[in-house]
């Protein structure tokens, strides 16, 4: 990241051009970047190691699982165990899931139910395609369905929707009850912002071992950890929906003799619509990436079946379901959208209601057909294994063909970017001494954003170093840096070029959308395809699912540049090239640096991931802690990861907030 | 005109608005009454200072002032928008700063009525369903508040648009559903704050005269909030000039061109059109003995309707009082006097 704010500095000629905000923190890092590189020799010259001392780690891992196992067997009120309550919890989940997945795929044989023909499924989600978002959109619902039959995914694909159906409404109403709860009391505002900030922090996986612990394995703690992951962004999005609600729009209410109830249902919420629309996308979204990594804790579907493929190396089969998965999101997420920003409008009321309700007729009618014809004709109601078809084997070849006529290639060029690049990386962050460490972030802290930042910092360090994670985590932000850096030089570039041109802005931002549904899951296909496993493949598939906030804040930085700037520099004389070095690019570095920001949160999200394939990361302490259900060590590097996304969040935050300011540019 | 003895609707009394840390510690820091130099020593900003006046029944009282000058701030106190810090607003004689929330919430129902400057409609209603909205919180039934809903835009002239969402009308028909919907309860009390401010200068002219023919039908009591001089002298039947939250001076629209209270007031005055503010009564002279009643003209014509006559005649045009008896003479002198001021010679 320091490369493009180098690239940005100017010969320093005018104040207001010099980026990266105080001089001293320059100074720092290149003290830090000394000291990790002498690190090592003074190590070796002085005997004086600067690891962290194995005798003053504190055992919380072990309180933290110890705790949970009294709390999950044995803690309660009397004869009311916790054990107890979590089995009542999960007793209730599971009713509506059955039901859902009855209409789906299994039918209800108690109430003479059969599942909902798959045609019915198919046609039911084109209809609401082309009710949302018209016809290209039905269309594509309609083709991601057939895709699904046809390729005989259709009972995984089921269960994995059934998961997100009966979740999301779950966690959109107590992501409302609490974004409104927030609205009304300014204390529950503030304590559940810090809680809201610490659970966006941590990665999806983190949140399955306590559930496991709680609640076993299965499809029920899928579902609750799903529903716990995916509330804070739709709490957020009340608060922010409400908060937005012009002013004039809530005085009217209040004129109008409102009550405070009425005015929360009544003018608040249907005025913050959109925004509460985005939010429940945004839930569906998270859902949908939480469905598919609780195959981890035993829930099947699709995302369970993409673990086995990856696991066996079956690339192909890995790429059908994976292109499953991948359909499934985008039309989930394009649904939602069409349905937020679908405005009300005029309907004359001579319009006879057949015409107002077509969409429902046609689906009416589509599904009493198809029913009535099912019991006939039984390939309606589930296609069998001799329609569909897999072209897994197909893949599978071709990639081998491909390994072994480019891997002479790859495999050269993989060993010297990590013997070269990677090595040298990991070894200086392992290096680095942990006073230097403290010192460094403490003052970036203190300089940025005050003493209390710079407190929160230093707790956050020291908890990872006292919890005897101090290791991993170095791992974790190696691998991080590596990709973060990588991000930037790809991404920033391709933020310039798509901002130069209104053709090249729409494709790529439609890209960068459609990147963004994917699960995270997904981008280990390709990655393992093409590079094997080790560090460069967590880095590429880091780096694949993190590149586009680099992109998108970029563009959208460039285009926030003031129109008139841009002819005054033009005016003056400037090359496009001066232009774009002492003009755009500093005026736009705030925004750039968000997208860091948000590159750096996605891409330790993804660190959480790529364990999968094989690291030495807090990921991979998650991940081993899944199976034995060691809720300390996977809770505890869980929230290591979230510490390094809040400190990297709270110093880039503080330096864009700072430089926004001094531009004028705080809206 | 209305005169001091019609029935007073709504008395401000030393209202106070203070913005900052602690409000009311500050207030009693300084005995209640700070002045511009405790505002400025300490960190609190006086957006309402002092203020006291008396809406008088069917009258039209305009507040103006400039951005900032605590004049939303005002009407927002006295509709209890927001709390203001000391002081208190009568209306019909009880105090609104000490009524209940339920109280508060039962006046608004069916006492007050409020226009704003950006609409404030609801952007997910039908133009019916906004100007019924007043209707449905008080719960009165869907049909009733349907017709009434509907006679108020018949009222505003935006039938045939019922089935319309606010972002699919003009500006001046948005503003037309927010004064609809204003109406709706049949409110005693009319509060406008800067209404036309957000249209086009075109489609405010049309909206004042909109507004002038309502209000001859309906009678109401008005505060209307402005920034724009000329909208205040055209709208006005009292003009009340407000600065850094003091009411500088609230009279007549003609008082305060020919008596502006301060250099501040006489800022806004100098390029107001005179002669349809000052009337012939307030600049006549003396008549001469035995001046004819024939063709006098009543004392509260506008000059800019005699200024031709005057002019052009040789005479002195001829005031008539009350009686229809010539209470005095306009002359020339002092028609040019009034309209461009006394000029040394």
């Amino acid at each position: 990241m320091s490369a493009r704010s180098d690239s940005a500095l100017p010969d320093g000629e005018a104040e207001g051009f010099t980026v990266p905000g105080p001089r001293s923190l320059v100074w720092c890092l290149l003290a830090v970047l000394i000291a990790g590189i002498l690190a090592p020799w003074v190590a070796q010259q002085t005997d004086l190691s600067m690891m962290w001392p194995e005798a003053w780690h504190i055992p919380i891992q072990h309180w933290i699982t110890d705790f949970f196992k009294w709390f999950g067997n044995d803690a309660g009120i009397g004869p009311l165990k916790v054990r107890d309550i979590t089995r009542a919890i999960s007793a209730m989940m599971e009713v509506p899931l059955e039901v859902v997945e009855g209409l789906l795929f299994r039918g209800l044989p108690d109430w003479g139910i059969s599942p909902l023909p798959w045609v019915v499924v198919v046609v039911g989600t084109g209809l609401l395609g082309h009710w949302l978002g018209g016809i290209r959109l039905g269309l594509f619902c309609a083709l991601s369905g057939l895709y699904i039959a046809v390729f005989g995914l259709w009972a995984d694909a089921m269960r994995t929707l059934a998961i997100v159906l009966v979740s999301v409404p779950v966690a959109a109403l107590s992501g409302l009850a609490l974004g409104i709860w927030s609205t009304r009391s300014k204390r529950a505002a503030k304590g559940l912002g810090v809680v809201f900030d610490v659970m966006q922090a941590t990665p999806h996986m983190a949140y399955l071992v306590p559930v496991v612990v709680l609640f076993g394995f299965g499809q029920v703690p899928a579902m609750l950890a799903t529903v716990i992951f995916a509330m804070p962004p739709m709490a957020r999005c009340v608060i922010l929906g409400i908060a937005t609600v012009p002013a004039d729009i809530i005085e009217a209410g209040r004129m109008s003799g409102s009550t405070r109830r009425q005015l929360l249902w009544k003018v608040e919420i249907p005025a913050a619509h959109q925004t509460l629309m985005l939010g429940l996308n945004q839930v569906v979204m998270q859902t949908l990436a939480m469905a598919v990594i609780a195959s981890l804790v035993g829930a099947s579907g699709l995302g369970q079946k993409l673990l086995f493929s990856l696991q066996q190396l079956y690339i192909g089969k890995a790429t059908e379901q994976g292109i499953a998965i991948v359909l499934i999101a985008v039309v989930l997420d394009r649904l939602t959208q069409a349905w937020a920003y679908r405005a009300p409008h005029y309907e004359p009321e001579d319009k006879p209601w057949w015409q107002r309700h077509r969409h429902l007729l046609v689906f009416a009618g589509v599904l009493v057909v198809s029913v009535v014809l099912a019991r006939f004709l039984p390939a309606l109601l589930t296609l069998p294994k001799e329609l569909t078809i897999s072209v897994g084997k197909e893949i599978d070849s071709a990639v081998r063909w491909f390994s072994k006529n480019a891997y002479d290639y790859i495999e050269p060029t993989r060993d010297w970017i990590t013997i070269w690049l990677l090595l040298p990386l990991r070894n200086f962050y392992l290096a680095l001494p942990w006073p230097v460490v403290f010192l460094a972030l403490g003052y970036a802290g203190w300089r940025l954003a005050g003493v209390q930042t710079m407190l929160l910092i230093l707790a956050m360090v020291a908890t990872i170093a006292l919890a005897g994670m101090w290791e991993p985590a170095m791992m974790t932000l190696y691998l991080v840096t590596a990709a973060a850096i990588l991000c930037v030089l790809i991404g920033v570039p391709i933020g310039i070029w798509a901002s130069r041109s209104e053709r090249v802005a729409r494709g790529v931002m439609a890209a960068c959308d459609t990147m963004q549904t994917f699960p995270s899951f997904i981008y280990l296909i390709p990655v393992i395809m093409l590079l094997k496993v080790g560090d460069l493949s967590n880095i590429v598939a880091i780096l694949a699912y993190a590149a586009v906030p680099a992109i998108r804040f970029t563009y959208l930085g460039l285009r926030r540049v003031p129109l008139v700037t841009n002819e005054a520099a033009r005016a003056t004389g400037c090359t496009p090239r001066q232009r774009l070095f002492k003009v755009e690019l500093p005026i736009a570095m705030p925004e750039i640096m968000l997208g860091i920001n948000q590159t750096i949160m996605m891409a330790l999200a993804m660190t959480a991931i790529t364990a999968l394939i094989g690291s030495r990361d807090l990921g991979q302490e998650i991940y081993k802690a899944l199976p034995g259900a060691d809720t300390g060590r996977g809770l505890m590097a869980g929230l290591g990861i979230a510490f390094i996304g809040i400190i990297a969040d709270r110093l880039i935050g503080a330096w864009a907030m700072k430089r926004k300011r001094e531009l004028g540019m705080l809206d | 005109m209305t005169d001091a003895s019609d029935d007073v609707k709504i008395s401000c009394r030393n209202l106070w608005k203070v913005f900052g840390e602690d409000p009311h510690g500050f207030l009693a820091r300084h005995n209640g009454t700070p002045d511009s130099a405790a505002f400025a020593a300490d960190d609190h900003i006086g957006a309402v200072r002092e203020v006291s006046f008396d809406v008088r029944a069917g009258e039209i009282l305009i507040i103006m002032g400039l951005s900032g000058s605590g004049k939303s701030t005002l009407i927002r106190c006295i509709t209890r928008l927001i709390e203001p810090t000391a002081g208190q607003v009568l209306f019909e004689g009880q105090d609104l700063l000490t009524a209940s929330e339920s109280q508060l919430i039962e006046l608004r129902r069916h006492k007050m009525g409020m226009v704003f400057q950006n609409f404030g409609l609801l952007p997910h209603r039908t133009v019916m369903s906004n100007v019924a909205f007043p209707l449905e919180v008080q719960g009165i039934g869907k049909r009733e508040r349907w017709e009434r809903a509907q006679e108020m835009i018949r009222l505003v002239g935006l039938e045939g648009r019922e089935r319309n969402f606010p972002r699919e009308l003009s500006g001046g028909q948005q503003q037309r559903v927010g004064i609809a919907r204003s109406l709706a309860v049949a409110p005693d009390i009319w509060f406008l704050d800067e209404p036309f401010s957000a249209l086009d200068p075109l489609i405010r002219r049309e909206m004042q005269d909109e507004f002038l023919r309502l209000q001859q039908m309906l009678s109401k009591t008005i505060v209307f909030i402005t920034h724009d001089f000329d909208e205040a002298v055209r709208l006005g039947d009292r003009i009340g000039i407000m600065k850094d939250g003091l009411l500088v001076q609230l009279d007549t629209p003609e008082a305060m061109v020919r008596n502006p209270a301060n250099d501040y007031v006489a800022e806004f005055t100098k390029n107001a059109p005179r002669e349809r503010i000052i009337s012939a009564g307030s600049i006549m002279t003396a008549a001469p003995a035995g001046a004819a009643a024939g063709q006098g003209v009543a004392a509260d014509t506008r000059l800019g309707d005699i200024a031709h006559r005057v002019l052009t005649s040789d005479e002195p045009v001829p005031v008539l009082g009350e009686d229809g008896a010539v209470a005095g003479v306009v002359t020339r002198q002092a028609l040019v006097d009034a309209l461009y001021g006394a000029q040394p010679s």
